[in-house]
């Protein structure tokens, strides 16, 4: 039995792949090495009635094309908007954020009035700078090497994008995307919560503190997503995140393809040059035309194809290409919502995501212990309980919390992870909840600690990088994972890569593997029915 | 636990909200900068035939105010706008513009010279940031006072009237001048100012004078007519003045996200406000290379034939080609007239072949008409009362 197409690993890219190529008629399987699908967009019952965002949490970046495309709201597919968010200050206050404009600049200005004021100011450089980028997420990147008509044509496509702004709006893009947040924020803000709840943005998923040069870019990344219009908003997937890949597991079903669950791959086949199939870990051997992996770059190319069957200069690029874990994560039942002392009665800023790092020197701070090979005693901290909005997850009353954190190396000084490290690692994340919302320990029911270890062993990802390399500029677009092969393809014919090592990079959106079936399609000489373009305005 | 209850009231209530709630009768409310502010209280044709014909009150609480203080006031208000604030006595009132380094607009509005080195700018937009970064290098002190004075425009006819009644004495009061008088045991500032064009009043005072304020005004103009008017109404006689908002008209340029939508003075008509001998002020260099090499855009005011109105109407040139785009429009009781305010391609300035595209929605169906539009001048209803001093009883 042989498929025209073989996508390993049932994340959302892999996933999104299958259910284009599915639609345009091929015979498409996917492989998954855990029980369930989902990838790092899963939700798992893992304390009996409470369901768990367990990796990715929020959903803003996901494509609202290709929940279109692949009618993904048909099969259950429901983004909830949530309100607002808070940073508590050490002196016991808070900064609040609203959706209403002017309750956001009031509460700003109870900080800063400069400040308030500035933020319309910021907002539009932001937005600027998304709508540049905007379009870009759903196109195949040129390769500029290349004099192929292709690559020629769409680099003046870009070429056009970027000169189509004015002198001023060139120097700012430019000084934009490679400058540090702390530097860019300084240009609009004063007060240091402000700076500090901007930035959050900017460090989320990166092996790089709010000094960084790099780190502006990072939080456009974050802010160029949106829901239902609402660019830079973030959202709830109902159901948690694995609503999102169980809505593409049933498009997929419902459109022919296939799901084989429970054993990964453990070698792709190539023979003479070419990718024909795999061998999964159970000793079955599987036949297809092509083979496109939803694992990471280094994973795919340094563990499951032999070394021998790569190009010299490829293999040495894949294996400095950068995937250094930074984050971790905890997952929490809890019996009841946490008393955050700073917050007024009825605040909807619980609803938001909450945070305890007030400047950005103590980001940075937090930075320099991964730096040191520790995970931060002081963490920065994601945190967000989506059941005050969403009523599926947990029975009434009762509540998870999600803690994503930062930093968390993928290695302890250089040696792995130890249990004794993830619990102390835990500890420092819920003592510092604790300090906010005393008592919220007691609420706890259960907790899934996660370090950079558990993320690599459970969902694959390379050290633990959320985002299948990082998001920094030499990494970025036609450098995407690969200078030359930001084509979505390999150096071994029909084998192809869709995930988030690809352009347009990580966070639950789905791009990559829309643009990996274009390409697929593309040569196949098959037309690509029933897949949008980006919408034309932002 | 913190008491801090703001969150609650997105929407803040202005220093004549118990008044203007009473007088609500429709219930119809807006968002104006943050507060709570009435659309129409009751009828919006009443309110805008007793602008013309009577006198009025809005309230202009919502307008956003700074204060500008010290020894180089002056000069740093020249640095700022784009016209001549030396040439503003004390006491005296003129309109004027804002722009960035390219010269694009930011925001229009008042300035009022409240002593030697004392101003202060009325506007729409929020500005802070701008105000503050322009005054490096000037001993000037900059504050955001919007929340401190409380404001009403009093328009019509027969405003003055009411004011004599009211006990304050502005028979010499010449427009674009401000007097101070006492109220309560407080003051109250009226400046010969507004927003219609026609005659008429804005008084401004402490949130505490506020409900005595009003009161006493309609104490006064009980058989003068007096009503209180909503944005809407207001809205009909500011395009019958010519008047431009900002937002509606042009989009600030620190909001602004597509670069070919921000605007000049020159672009907006507002090119007599440049004082281009006064020296350096900011956006000057580019607006003298704009003036040299013409601008691209010009706004206008345009009569259209039929009596539909043409809110955010396309215009085209011999029916084909688009050259614009319309602002502001209403049919004019005052004029009997179809009236618009449009921002139009220079090249088209000369107003041949003007047409708009207009859809009339009746009973659920698109009635759609192509109408010429002529390019007039503004404003398009000017009358002698808004001028005459002493001013005349009705």
């Amino acid at each position: 039995m042989s498929y025209d197409a073989l996508i390993i690993g049932a994340g959302h890219n892999g996933l999104v792949t299958a259910c284009y190529l599915a639609r345009a008629g091929l015979k498409v399987l996917v492989v998954e090495k855990n029980d369930w699908v989902g990838g790092a967009a899963v939700s798992r019952e893992l304390y009996p009635g409470f369901t768990y965002s367990n990796c990715s949490y929020v959903s803003s970046l996901f494509r609202p094309e290709i929940m279109r495309d692949l009618e993904l709201p048909k099969h259950g597919l429901q983004i909830l908007p949530y309100e607002g968010g808070a940073l508590f200050t050490s002196d016991g206050g808070y900064l609040g954020m609203f959706r209403d404009h002017e309750a956001n600049r009031r509460e700003f200005a109870r900080h800063s009035r400069r400040d308030a004021e500035a933020y319309d100011r910021y907002s539009r450089d932001i937005l600027r700078n998304c709508r540049l980028i905007r379009p870009m997420l759903m196109r195949r990147p040129p390769d500029l090497a290349s004099f192929a008509p292709r690559d020629l044509s769409e680099l003046a496509w870009l070429g056009k994008q970027i000169t189509g702004q004015s002198e001023a709006q060139i120097y700012d893009m430019m000084r934009f995307w490679t400058m540090s947040i702390a530097d860019f924020l300084d240009e609009y803000f004063e007060n240091p919560a402000v700076k500090a709840y901007q930035a959050v943005g900017s460090i989320i998923g990166t092996a790089l503190g709010p000094m960084s040069p790099g780190t502006a870019y990072v939080l456009l990344h974050h802010a160029m997503g949106d829901v239902d219009g609402n660019v830079g908003s973030w959202g709830y997937s109902r159901g948690g995140m694995g609503g999102i890949t169980s809505a593409l597991h049933a498009s997929l079903r419902a459109s022919g393809g296939e799901v084989q669950a429970g054993s990964g791959v453990r070698q792709i086949l190539i023979q003479n040059g070419r990718a024909v199939g795999v061998v999964l870990d159970n000793g079955k051997e599987i036949k297809a035309k092509r083979v496109i992996s939803n694992m990471d770059v280094r994973r795919t190319f340094l563990k499951h194809v032999e070394e021998k069957e790569l190009p010299g200069d490829f293999l040495k690029r894949v294996q400095t290409f950068k995937t250094r874990g930074s984050s971790g994560k905890l997952n929490i039942a809890l019996d009841g919502v946490p008393n955050f002392t700073a917050l007024p009665k009825g605040a909807p800023n619980i609803r938001g995501d909450l945070h305890f790092t007030d400047t950005i020197e103590k980001m940075e701070a937090a930075y320099d212990d991964w730096k040191a090979g520790h995970f931060s005693q002081n963490p920065f901290q994601d945190v967000m309980i989506p059941t005050l909005i969403d009523p599926t997850m947990t029975p009434p009353g009762k509540h998870f919390m999600s803690c994503f954190v930062q930093y968390a190396p993928p290695k302890i000084e250089g040696r792995d992870w130890t249990d004794a490290d993830r619990d102390a690692f835990r500890d420092a994340c819920l003592n510092q909840i604790e300090q906010y919302a005393p008592g919220f320990k007691s609420l706890i029911l259960h907790a899934e600690v996660r370090t950079p270890r558990e993320l690599e062993a459970e969902v694959g990802l390379t050290d633990g990088n959320i985002f299948q390399g990082e998001l920094t500029f030499d990494q970025m677009f036609f450098n995407r994972p690969v200078p030359g092969y930001a084509n979505y393809r390999s150096p071994i014919r029909d084998l192809w890569i869709c995930g988030s090592s690809t352009h347009p990079g990580g966070g639950v959106m789905g791009a990559p593997g829309r643009n990996a079936a274009a390409e697929v399609l593309r040569d196949m000489k098959m037309p690509a029915k029933n897949m949008s373009d980006a919408y034309a305005i932002v | 636990m913190t008491t801090l209850r703001h969150f609650e009231t997105p929407l803040l209530k202005t220093s004549f909200h118990p008044r203007t709630e009473a007088a609500n009768k429709l219930w119809s409310w807006g968002n104006w900068g943050g507060y709570t502010t009435a659309l129409t209280f009751e009828d919006l044709s009443m309110e805008h035939s007793a602008i013309r014909n009577t006198a009025t009150v809005y309230d202009l609480c919502p307008m956003i105010k700074y204060r500008v203080e010290g020894p180089d006031a002056t000069a740093y208000l020249n640095r700022l706008t784009i016209r001549n604030a030396a040439k503003l006595s004390v006491g005296g009132v003129h309109y004027t513009a804002w722009v960035n380094d390219a010269g694009h607009l930011l925001d229009d509005g008042t300035l009022f010279r409240l002593a030697q080195d004392r101003y202060r700018i009325c506007c729409q937009e929020r500005h802070l940031n701008w105000l503050l970064d322009s005054g490096h290098g000037f001993d000037v002190t900059i504050t955001e006072e919007t929340e401190e004075i409380a404001a009403l425009s009093l328009q019509g006819p027969t405003s003055a009237e009411i004011l004599r009644l009211g006990g304050f004495g502005i028979d010499g009061l010449k427009p674009y001048r401000m007097a101070e008088f006492a109220l309560g045991d407080g003051w109250l500032m009226i400046s010969r100012t507004g927003f219609t064009g026609d005659l008429g009043y804005e008084l401004w005072t402490t949130p505490d004078q506020a409900l005595a304020l009003w009161d006493r005004l309609f104490a006064a103009g009980a058989l003068h007519g007096l009503r209180p008017i909503g944005s809407d109404a207001l809205n009909i006689a500011r395009l019958e003045a010519g008047f431009v908002i900002t937002g509606l008209d042009f989009t600030p340029a620190d909001t602004c996200l597509r670069e070919d939508r921000l605007r000049s003075p020159l672009e907006l008509g507002l090119g007599w406000l440049i004082d281009w001998d006064k020296g350096h002020f900011t956006g000057k260099a580019a607006l003298h290379k704009q003036r040299a090499t013409g601008t691209k855009w010009s706004f206008v005011g345009l009569e259209i034939d039929g009596n539909i109105s043409a809110e955010g109407a396309i215009l085209y040139h011999d029916r084909k080609h688009e050259i614009g785009v319309i602002t502001g429009a209403c049919w004019s009781p005052i004029l009997k007239k179809n009236i618009a305010l449009a921002q139009i391609l220079t090249k088209h300035l000369a107003g041949v072949n003007i047409w708009t595209e207009i859809y009339a929605l009746r009973e659920l169906h698109y009635e759609k008409l192509m109408m010429v539009a002529r390019v007039v001048d503004r404003p398009f209803f000017n009358p002698d009362r808004r001028r005459a001093t002493p001013p005349g009883r009705f």
